[in-house]
Formats: structure tokens, sequence, C-alpha cells
């Protein structure tokens, strides 16, 4: 086992203000950003304030920007960067800051509150739901989402725009409607909040949160785009609008 | 006194795991005015880790099997120390709970009729889980945290409670800290239910998170309610050893129900020379009996790789210990070379990740190094099998934190079922409870200032106290070293000086620093129920001279029948701890029966 000395460069202070302060600690082989931080915490600064909890890429939270990049401390190995090199660790910019690396992600929390509820349609006469596997392998891709808020973090329509916020619910909500919309139970129809409240139409497709999903989920490919065309079709289609129209339905047969 | 932020239900619900979400939707259900509090964000609970499925007798994949083969799987699992009404009701209600999931929104992997496909797992007769490849903890966690916040559930996140109030002997209500400003908050209560989880963080080889601190369980003892069963902690068999950094991480049970098997160093299948008497009848005495079972469970028996957790954990520390492990002290998980890479990337997708990024290790082509690591905690609060209600009028518990349900050793995927059941039983009557007490029960203002002062205690020590994280580590090498997978009388009562010197040291500690986000602080705190509930556990195994299930005793090596009937109780008063020994309850003719057939496989 090699040990060998990580220059850490960390992010401290809290919604007054705040400083890069630089740390020196110990590490070793195989070892990740979050075994670095708390070292630091246990050694030399006992109040560094850190999100964490599973430690092992499941539960999204100790989401961070490391060398600017949005990444979860626990799955970002040392050796991913040169011997020598200072990794700096801020924290999420498009949050605000509590303290640390540690900030106030309650944004995600209200938006998931306004999702309409899953409404199922009724089971079949033997009390089972019947489902094929293929049916239901995009939306179980959605479902490996852990809320991590990364691809939050690093959407431009809110990372460096507040105005945004209110009216933008983000790639991370996105999947929630896009799961719901998918899921071969469900017999809502949230196409119209999508498109005048959530904001779908801001997202202009650069896929910048696919690029830092520590799930791999394809955001924008998989998600965005097809509940854009979903909503055009709704809002666009001559004759599903006449239909609408003449027989007052809300939702079109797919 | 200083004013406290003060707020006021029917039902406050402790933790946010699977028992706490399922707990607090019930109690809303029921109409009670229901306040959910948790020491993280809302979604990201222990549960959320959870792998490998959940266990009902649904009969989809074997229609041969039904509750009472899944009771008797889970009595024999606990080496017949469980409350059997517990073991009872779990296995009756296990499925119905699964389907509302499914209702809820919930996608489990599927059978070919589009059923919800079940998955092998140790201990269990019939493939009997219901699962999502290897994240089914995540599903079931965001399944039931969107149910709770449709419901409107008002959730205190973030929000750690330090002790539970009482009044003429009832539950009153919690004092709890935000851990964001470090302000105090008063909750009063009519009843509360504690579904705080495990203790892990007690042990330096964990699979478990800061958050595992055994919170509930002090609260409890405290408040003056019993815990039993408290020696027994289970080792998971497989947790990954290397890197050093990811050491304990959890390697799902589902590697081995669907194909892994175990080597060791000379590459031999070293479980066939594991194989206990209780289990010989049903157990292959090949490889290639053992091979042949995943296809055709009538004329094979199953593989002993999937016996129960406590033998597996016990026969892989022989073998390191005998000189027959892996480089870095575990022995080998091998799926690589017994399954197509396709076949593992869609049935173990969590795994593949987790060792391709934390470990550089390929598992579609190589075998994994994996060895015993802490887990989960058999033992708990004392509950009414029924009811869920705790020996302190007014308060409930469920999941980790209760006892009884799991006896000497738990069955994998009966986690995530007991969850679900006994989360919506403590919901259940606690709103019940809640009902018939007319006015809420009188706050003393004397304990909450006392808690106040203990939370505050550790800021006037700042520049020259104990540091906490200190306390912590020397914590988890005694509980490692003394407490750990096999025990003597003389490490036993050598971990309980320790421990007592460690809470005198506790006493002192100092953190720099303000309340706002300041873990050093948090930690200080936490310390006092991890002390409390190792002491416990270092009590109760001292106390239980035999060995069985997840406890195992060097100088007794062998099960003692007389011991066989007796649950280990654990109380406190004035801060003493004491345990004693109470007969198990009878179990009904009818039931027993089930345990006198011999299987035929």
């Amino acid at each position: 086992m090699t040990s060998y000395d990580v220059n850490l460069r960390l992010w401290r202070g809290d919604q007054a203000g705040g400083e890069l302060r630089d740390y020196t600690v110990a590490c070793e082989d195989g070892e990740v950003v979050l075994d670095a931080i708390h070292r630091v915490q246990a050694t030399q600064a006992g109040d560094l304030a850190v999100r964490w909890n599973c430690k092992a890429g499941k539960c999204g939270s100790c989401s961070a920007e490391v060398n600017g990049r949005p990444r979860l401390l626990c799955m970002t190995r040392l050796n991913l960067y040169e011997r020598g090199e200072t990794i700096t660790v801020t924290p999420l910019r498009t949050f605000p800051v509590i303290r640390d690396l540690v900030t106030d992600v309650s944004f995600n929390y209200e938006m998931a509150k306004r999702v309409p509820a899953f409404a199922p349609r009724p089971r079949e006469a033997d009390g089972t739901y019947r489902m094929a596997q293929q049916d239901i392998d995009r939306v179980q891709e959605f479902h490996k989402c852990i809320e991590c808020f990364l691809c939050q973090d690093v959407c431009h329509v809110i990372r460096d725009h507040e105005e945004n916020k209110p009216s933008f619910a983000g790639p991370r909500m996105f999947i929630r409607y896009a799961e719901l919309e998918m899921h071969p139970l469900e017999t809502g129809d949230r196409r119209e909040l999508l498109s005048r409240q959530m904001g779908l139409g801001l997202c202009n497709i650069t896929k910048c949160c696919t690029e830092v999903c520590p799930e791999h989920i394809t955001i924008t490919d998989n998600a965005i785009i097809p509940l854009k065309e979903r909503v055009a079709d709704a809002r666009y289609d001559p004759i599903t609008w006449l239909g609408s129209k003449l027989r007052r339905r809300d939702r079109p047969e797919r | 006194m200083t004013e406290h932020e003060t707020h006021e239900f029917d039902v406050v619900v402790i933790g946010a795991g699977g028992a706490g979400l399922r707990a607090a939707i019930e109690a809303a259900d029921q109409g009670a005015r229901t306040a959910l509090v948790c020491k993280s964000l809302l979604g990201k609970a222990h549960t959320v880790m959870a792998e490998g499925g959940i266990a009902a007798a649904m009969g989809n994949v074997y229609p041969d099997d039904n509750w009472r083969v899944h009771f008797r799987d889970t009595m024999r699992g606990g080496k017949m120390l469980n409350s059997w009404r517990m073991a009872q009701l779990h296995a009756q209600e296990a499925p119905d709970r699964v389907f509302e999931l499914e209702e809820w929104g919930a996608l489990f992997d599927r059978t070919d009729d589009g059923r919800i496909l079940q998955r092998d797992f140790g201990g269990h007769r019939f493939a009997r889980l219901a699962h999502v490849g290897d994240r089914t903890g995540l599903e079931m966690i965001r399944t039931l945290q969107h149910r709770a916040v449709a419901k409107g559930i008002e959730v205190f996140m973030e929000c750690t409670v330090m002790r539970l109030l009482t009044s003429e002997g009832r539950i009153a209500g919690a004092v709890a800290y935000w851990r964001e400003s470090g302000r105090l908050i008063v909750f009063k209560a009519k009843a509360v239910v504690l579904a705080t989880g495990g203790i892990g963080k007690a042990w330096k080889v964990t699979s478990n998170s800061w958050e595992y601190t055994g919170d509930g369980h002090a609260l409890a003892l405290w408040a003056g309610a019993d815990l039993v069963d408290m020696e027994f902690v289970q080792f998971h068999p497989t947790g990954m050893v290397w890197p050093p950094s990811v050491r304990g991480i959890l390697v799902t049970e589902g590697v081995r129900g669907d194909g892994g098997v175990l080597r060791n160093a000379e590459g031999r299948r070293f479980m066939f020379d594991y194989i206990p008497e209780m289990f010989r009848s049903e157990t292959a005495e090949t490889e290639d009996e053992a091979d042949r079972w995943y296809d055709d469970r009538t004329s094979n028996r199953r593989t002993p790789d999937l016996l129960p957790r406590d033998e597996v954990a016990r026969a892989i520390n022989t073998e390191v210990k005998e000189g027959r492990g892996s480089p870095h002290g575990g022995v080998f998980l091998d799926i690589a070379s017994r399954k197509p890479a396709d076949y593992i990337q869609r049935r173990l997708p969590s795994m593949y990740h987790q060792f391709k990024e934390l470990a550089d290790v390929d598992i579609t082509k190589e075998p994994m190094e994996v060895g015993p690591t802490c887990h989960y905690v058999m033992g708990g609060i004392r509950v009414d099998p029924d009811t869920q209600a705790a020996t302190v009028p007014g308060l409930f518990a469920a999941g980790e934190a209760a006892g009884g349900m799991h006896g000497a050793n738990r069955l994998g995927g009966n986690s995530l079922s007991d969850l679900l059941v006994f989360g919506l039983r403590a919901g259940r009557y606690a709103a019940e409870h809640a009902a018939t007490v007319a006015t809420q029960p009188a706050v003393d203002p004397e304990q909450v200032a006392a808690a106040e002062r203990e939370a505050l205690g550790p800021f006037e020590r700042a520049g020259g106290g104990v540091n906490p994280y200190t306390v912590q580590q020397e914590l988890q090498d005694c509980m490692q070293e003394l407490v750990g997978i096999i025990r003597t009388e003389e490490e036993l009562k050598r971990s309980l000086e320790q421990i007592a010197a460690l809470k005198e040291r506790a006493a002192g500690v100092g953190v720099e620093g303000h309340r706002q986000y300041n873990p050093g602080w948090h930690l200080a705190l936490d310390l006092r129920s991890l002390l409390t509930v190792s002491e416990c556990v270092a009590l109760a195994a001292l106390e239980r001279r035999e060995s069985r299930g997840g406890h195992t005793r060097d100088d007794y090596p062998k099960p003692d029948p007389e011991l066989g009937k007796v649950k280990v109780v654990v109380s406190a008063r004035d801060g003493e701890v004491s345990v004693r020994r109470e007969p198990l309850d009878d179990m009904p003719e009818n039931l027993q029966e089930l345990f006198e057939e011999k299987p035929r496989t």
C-alpha cells in the first residue's frame, strides 16, 4: 500500500461569503475524493461541512464540483488526477450555499411537490397488473435516478439564471415526468403542465445533463426529446386539435 | 428557558427509510396529523442501498410457494428464536405490500407472462424476491417517497432527534435539532414511531452509512423501553475488501442467487465443507447437483453458496483465518466464469458499475474479492408483534430498529418486506393510539432544557476537548476486535471496560466552530447513542453463553437447547444498563407442525 500526499483546495464559507483554503492529507491507493475530505474533517477541520451517506454511488448525497466539474465525491477516484495536482472542490453552483460544500437543494423538493401523482388504471380480473418487460425497460432507465441533482446543477437554463427557477423544473424533474408519461399503467396526462408551467420548451437540448449523469441515464434523448414531441403532438397536430374540440377530450388516444 | 420552534402532531415518525415512510403514509391514511423527521435529505436513507429484493411468497415463479413455507424458512433462518407471531404476520402480509408498491408506481422486473419476477436468495426454499435488477431499495424508497409527497405529509429533513419527551411514563414528544442551523426544535406528539434503522456504524468494517448510529435503539432505552436480541448482529458474508476506501460496501447476495459461487485461493468451492446439520437434508453435496439445481428444483438440492448469511460469513472467516483467502484478506466470488457478460450486466448492473468504478474490476471477466461486513442488527426495540407498540405507552417501532422478527439471523430479502409490513402496522396502531389520547401530554420544560444543555456541552469545551472523530474510531476498533463475528467472554469483558472508558472520554468531547451544519458537533451528539448500543450488544453477548445465528462464542461453540427457549432483554434505569432472560412466546400447535414434516428437497 502506497501512501502519498494529496493537496486539496476546499471552499469554506457560508451565504455571507467564503474562500478557497488549502489542505494536505495523506491518502492511499484506491481512495476517492470523499475519503480525502473525511480525513481533513477528522484531523484538521472538524467542522468542515459535507453531505454524504452511502459512499457507494447509490444515494446521490455527496454532489459537488471537482475542478469545476459536477461529480459525486464518493465515485471520484483520486488517481483521476496527476500526483501533486491540486484538487479543488467547490459546492454546487446552481443552488444557494448553506455551509462549505453543502448547498440548499430544496428547489428540487419543491418542484417534486408539483408533480401530479401517479394514477394507474385498474388491475386485471385476477388482481394483478400484467406488463411486458420490454414495455418497462425504458421507464426502468429513468427509475435509476439517484437524485444527485448534478443534472440540475449543470443545466444552463438555471445555472446562471436564478430568474428561470420558478418556471423550469429541470432535467431531473423531466425524467420524473417522462417516467410517468411512459409508465404502462398511467392514465394521467401532464403535457399541458409540462409546456405551460414546467418550462420544457426552455431546454435547448445541449445534453450537458446527460453528460454528467452518474447513472448514465440518457436524459436528453430518451426523456426530454420524447416529452417535447408529445407536447408538440398534443398542441400543434391539427387533427388532434380538431378532435379535442369536437369530442372535448383532453387527451388523444395513442 | 429559551423559546424553541415547536410543532404539534398526532404521530411523529422518526426516520424516513422504508419503514418510516410506510408508517407515515399509513398514519396519514388513518387521518392522523403526521410528521416525518429524518437526519438526511428525503430519499437518501439506508433503504436506498438495498439491492437484492423484497421477500414475499407470491408464487409467481414457483406456484408451490405460500406464506407457510416463507414463515418456516424465516424461523429456521432465525434459529427458531424469532417472535413467531411477527414471522407469521410478515409472511402473510408481504405479498399485499408488494402489490401495493406496484399500484403506487414501482416497476419490478417481469416474468414472461408479465407478472412480478422473483429471484433466489439464501435460506429461501423458493425463488421469492421481487426485485429491480440489483437496485430494489432505490425503487422502493422512491415509490414510497413520491407517495408520501403526494399525500402532503410534512417532512422535516436534516433534522436529528436527540431525546424523547415523556410525561408520567407516556410519550409526549421529542427534542431535535436542525442540522442546517443547529437550532433546537420541539415536537409535541401523542405517539412516536421509531424507524431509525440500525447500529452498524459502531463497527469499523460495515456496509452502513454515517446515519446508522443506533439512535432509535438508544432513544427508546433512555425513555424506559426494553430492547431484545441485541447480541445478534449480522455480518453479511460478501462485502468489498479492496480498495481500502470501499472496504465493507455491500456485494448483493443476488450475485449468488443468479449463479455466482464462492471459491478460496485454491479455487475450491469451500461452502460444501460447511453444511450444518440443520440444512444437510436440503443442501447439495456435489458441485454437479448444485449446478443442476438452478434449472431443476424438483430432483436437485440447493447450492450451499445460498445457506443463510450467518453460516456463509463464518465459513469465509474460517477460510481466511486458515490461510486460504484472497490477496486482500477475503475470498473469491465468481460469476464471470459461470454466466455470459450480458446476463451479468442486465441482472447486476450496479454491482458491475461499483466494481468497475471503485476497484477497477470487471466482474464479467474476473472474480470479485469479498469478505464479511457488519450489515444489520437483528436486535431492537421490544415490540408487541401485532401493533409494534414498545413497552412505553405511545411509543412504536418498526423496521431494523424493532426487534424480534428475525430472531438470531435475518434472511436476505426479509428486511425490505419487514419494513413494509411492520411500517404499515406501526403507522396504523400509532394513529389508533393517538386517537385514544384525549389531550396532548404536557411537555416538561426541564426535559427540554436538559436536552439543550446536553446539545451545547461540546461547544463549551471547544479548544481543549476530546476529538469526537477519535472517540468514534476507537469505538469502532474496539467493537471490530472484541465484539465481532467470533466472541469470547474475556474479549467481551474487555470491550465493556473500553466502552466505559470511551463513555467518560465522550463526556469531554469538544468541537470547533458554530452550530451551523457542523459535522463534528453532529458526531459528538451521535456518540451518545453509538456508545449506548455498543454497551447493550456487548452485555447481551456476554449473557448468551452459546453459539447461535449471528452470535458466535468461541468459548461456547455449540447451541444450548435451554438458551434456545429464551430471549435476552436489555433495559436501563438511571443510566445503568442491565440484561435479563425471558422465555420466548409459545408457538401454537398448527404452526409447530410446519417444522415436523421433513422437506423432500
